[in-house]
């Protein structure tokens, strides 16, 4: 196996998460997309840390999807704060920034 | 010897009493007067005590001098000190003992009087001035005495200055002394230079007579030196101050403008004589002329004859002091030194005296004018007998001072072999008794034509009048027939220089005699016209040429209209007009120019920059601010999914950069 | 190796095709539901590189948790259940562009790198291997991963409590 094919797997993984993340006016389906770009990070650590044999990329991944997890909850219940706020969860929508 | 070492107490002491006068004379019980007269008192003292160890020095007295180095100035040390001879003595002597007794006279004169204790600080000052010019070893030492009593003078004749016409006289005195005075440095600077470069009078004196000095640079030294005497001793030209200078008190024209200041220039005049000698060529070896001689006998005649036409008594002695000064310049200028110094040791008593008296009837009778006196001999006893024996004295009769002095003269304008000037000297002798008698006449003669009660002098103003009137009869015996005391003592010689300089004449008795009948008729005529009204009473009014004549005396030979209309007037008015005219065209036109420039500059900054280019900018400014703000708005969409896409923009794009360069 | 090869490129297809899906379907649910099949395919793809471990974390804690997480999420902010008003906002274009622009990057700058480089995945890495690390070598990180948890945990309670 070419060490390429999972590195191009997780590029292309990553950059429709950033798509995702971009396009997405569901605050939800954004954090969804964030998902998206977590794992293709995951990919590239499991396949670097074959290739070089050392079990520092497992260790790193597994970092990952705990702090992914604690995110992904911190997220959610912010977004359900702004649901309980505004009533909608449309990101284009809360734009009390503009300036 | 202690006087004669420590003579410069005797102009010191007057200085230091000027001070202490004008600090605290206002606190002092008697406001500064006692100061000022125990100051001269003790300077009289020290003069007398130095006369007298000269006159008992004998044959072998040599003058004595003290120096302190004044300044030094490129290699040439000026020193400040005193020369102490016979001269110097008789001058210090005459000062002092005159000042006394004006000090004195001032007690009752000046009593209560607006400005008392400067009156008295500024007499200390004067004859401390006038002290330092006659010890002065040289003529830079001579100058400072002799400009600071020009000041002093100034200051004394304007004593009561809110009166117009007292300021304006001191200023006329002050700037007719400045003018001659202007050749008197000249002189000194032209001296300086013959003397190979040292202002030492005994030095000057020497090698003038000794020949080392070229006779042009004599000559002109002796001309320049000429004019600052014609300034100070009021000869003509430069006399018309002198009258004027009435108008300050009497104790001061007592002092300064008759027995002192005015003989300033004859004294400059004995000391320097080395000079005059040699450079105007006086004495046997003489052409019967010279600029000096001329000068003093044109003033004699021309002081005398205008004493004939003033109703003023000040000024009867006035232009008579001017006719005395001419005689004594004359003296100089005929070779007798001897008898013009005589004549001004006996003129200072007799003038002083009759000033003094003078001032006694215009204290009782409130007026200066003669007409408003008369009659006053019954009244004013005391004033009477020494006033006469004043007028006696200048009139030149036996045995009197001044019989004994201008007899000197004359003998030496005749020995000399200045023959013209023996004739001036004689006619003036006549016109001097005759104008004396007149004055006498008016004063004391006749019905009283004033106002008030007359009074006698109160005793401060008596007793100086009668010591001065000792002097007067006294001080003639000094250089009678046989006695030859004061030539003695005081005669011109210099150290270094054996061959006499000038010449002592024996008494001659027939040319006194002349002298004397000729006074004689003088008086003789006057009494006639006045005390026996004959002669041509009203003459000048009937007579179309005599009252031209009278007319001409009374306006004082035209000389002060010419002066004051042809020279002053031609000279100062074309450039005040000058002036003027600069003033309001160049001048106002340039700072009106400046305004106008200015103006219009400002307003153009106002327009153009400050409202169109700076507000401009300041505007632009905020405009800009404002239109970019609102264009830079549009980023600011409160959106974060932009933000996101801009930042993942900019990481793709800086990512792509970096591959490119280090790829 | 060719085994290997096929499944890997099955998975690869099956997982971007749910990725694409993800980011473009109209429905939240369905969307969150073809995140779980992208979530299982990167499990498969860690096994197929022998870390057995971290295939079984995966499944339990993403899978297990987070797209419950997710399903709770959309429950809790009405999120309409069929089809949506669109769930798309108007950058979509910008956004697609700057994906190209990453991906296109990416994959120029990684075919550069790593050409041919083949990954041999015949050793196992085994969990006793990942326990001995993760306590000696990797312990400080272990620990404050742990208290990251417990901080995350206390803070989403606080966030979204009702008070």
């Amino acid at each position: 196996m070419l060490l390429n094919q999972f590195l191009f797997l997780a590029a292309v993984l990553f950059c429709i998460g950033v798509y995702g993340v971009l396009a997405r006016r569901n605050a939800v389906l954004v954090l969804a997309s964030i998902e998206l770009m977590l794992n293709a990070v995951n990919i590239n650590l499991v396949a670097f840390g074959a290739y070089r044999h050392n079990i520092a990329g497992q260790v790193f991944a597994l970092f990952v999807i705990a702090i992914a997890a604690a995110e992904v909850g911190v997220g959610l219940a912010i977004v359900v704060l702004i649901f309980r706020n505004r009533a909608s969860i449309a990101l284009d929508e809360a734009d009390l920034m503009k300036g | 010897m202690f006087f004669l070492k420590n003579a410069w107490l005797i102009p010191a002491i007057p200085g230091a009493c000027f001070f202490l006068i004008l600090f605290f004379g206002k606190r002092t019980p008697g406001k500064g007067a006692p100061i000022g007269i125990a100051g001269i008192g003790l300077s009289f003292l020290l003069a007398l005590g130095g006369a007298l160890k000269w006159i008992s020095w004998g044959a072998d007295r040599h003058p004595v001098d003290r120096h302190v180095t004044w300044f030094k100035l490129g290699g040439i040390t000026v020193t400040a000190g005193t020369h102490i001879d016979g001269l110097a003595l008789m001058m210090l002597f005459v000062v002092t003992f005159v000042s006394l007794m004006v000090h004195v006279y001032s007690l009752g004169y000046m009593h209560g009087d607006r400005r008392y204790t400067y009156y008295y600080a500024a007499l200390s000052l004067f004859t401390a001035s006038m002290l330092t010019l006659i010890v002065a070893p040289n003529t830079l030492q001579l100058m400072v005495g002799w400009e600071l009593v020009g000041v002093c003078s100034f200051m004394l004749i304007g004593h009561w200055w809110e009166e117009e016409v007292n300021s304006a006289a001191a200023i006329k005195a002050f700037i007719t002394t400045r003018t001659g005075d202007v050749g008197l440095m000249l002189g000194i600077i032209t001296l300086f230079f013959a003397a190979r470069q040292t202002f030492d009078i005994e030095t000057l004196n020497r090698l003038a007579i000794n020949g080392q000095i070229s006779h042009g640079l004599l000559l002109a030294g002796a001309l320049l030196l000429l004019l600052g005497v014609i300034g100070k001793s009021a000869q003509f030209p430069l006399h018309v101050w002198l009258p004027d200078a009435m108008a300050g008190p009497t104790p001061v024209s007592a002092l300064i403008h008759a027995a002192t200041m005015v003989v300033a220039g004859v004294y400059l005049v004995a000391r320097v004589y080395g000079v005059f000698i040699t450079g105007l060529s006086i004495g046997p070896l003489g052409n019967g002329i010279n600029a000096l001689a001329l000068i003093g006998g044109l003033t004699v005649i021309i002081g005398a004859a205008l004493a004939f036409v003033q109703d003023d008594v000040k000024r009867v002695l006035a232009y008579s002091t001017i006719s005395q000064l001419g005689y004594m310049v004359m003296a100089l200028g005929v070779g007798a030194w001897t008898a013009g110094i005589f004549h001004l040791f006996t003129h200072a008593f007799f003038k002083a005296l009759l000033f003094l008296g003078s001032g006694a009837l215009i204290h009782s009778v409130h007026s200066n004018n003669m007409s408003d006196m008369g009659g006053l001999r019954k009244k004013m006893p005391t004033t009477f007998w020494t006033f006469i024996v004043g007028s006696a004295a200048l009139a030149g009769l036996f045995p009197l001072a001044g019989f004994w002095s201008k007899d000197e003269i004359l003998l030496g304008a005749d020995k000399g072999g200045y023959p013209l000037f023996l004739w001036i000297g004689v006619i003036g002798a006549f016109m001097t008794a005759a104008y004396m008698t007149r004055a006498c006449y008016m004063i004391f003669w006749g019905e009283y034509r004033g106002e008030g009660h007359p009074h006698e002098a109160p005793p401060s103003m008596a007793w100086p009048m009668r010591l001065l009137a000792i002097g007067a009869v006294g001080a003639g015996w000094l250089s009678a027939f046989g006695i030859h005391d004061f030539p003695t003592w005081v005669h011109f010689d210099v150290a270094g220089v054996t061959h006499e300089v000038v010449h002592e004449y024996a008494f001659s008795l027939p040319l006194a005699t002349i002298s004397l009948a000729i006074a004689l008729i003088g008086i003789g005529v006057a009494y006639g016209y006045y005390f026996a009204n004959k002669g041509p009473h009203g003459l000048t009014k009937r007579n179309a040429l005599a009252h031209a004549g009278y007319h001409f005396l009374e306006e004082k030979y035209f000389l002060d209209k010419l002066y004051i209309n042809g020279i002053i007037r031609k000279i100062q008015y074309p450039i005040a007009r000058g002036m003027y005219w600069f003033d309001q065209h160049i001048i106002d036109g340039f700072v009106n120019g400046v305004a106008f420039v200015s103006r219009k500059v400002s307003g153009f900054v106002y327009d153009v920059i400050d409202q169109k280019v700076v507000d401009g900018a300041v505007n632009g400014a905020g405009f800009t601010a404002e239109e970019s703000g609102g264009l830079l708005r549009y980023i600011q969409t409160g959106r974060v999914q932009q933000y996101a896409a801009v930042l993942f923009g900019a990481a793709a794009l800086f990512g792509l950069i970096l591959v490119l360069t280090t790829a | 190796m060719v085994a290997q090869n096929v499944v890997f490129g099955i998975l690869a297809a099956v997982m971007i095709l749910a990725a694409w899906r993800v980011v473009t379907t109209k429905n939240v649910v369905r969307a969150v539901l073809y995140l779980v099949v992208v979530l299982a395919g990167a499990g498969a793809q860690y096994l197929l590189l022998a870390q057995e471990f971290i295939f079984v974390v995966q499944v339990i804690v993403y899978i297990g948790a987070v797209v419950v997480l997710f399903l709770f999420g959309t429950m809790l902010t009405r999120a309409p259940i069929g089809r949506d008003v669109d769930l798309d906002n108007d950058q979509k274009w910008l956004a697609a562009l700057t994906a190209l622009f990453l991906v296109g990057v990416m994959v120029a700058v990684l075919s550069d790198a790593f050409g041919n480089t083949h990954v041999n995945a015949n050793g196992i890495q085994r969990t006793a291997d990942v326990g001995n690390s993760m306590f000696s070598t990797y312990l400080i990180p272990f620990e404050v991963v742990s208290v990251l948890l417990l901080a995350a945990l206390v803070g989403a309670i606080a966030i979204a409590r009702r008070d």
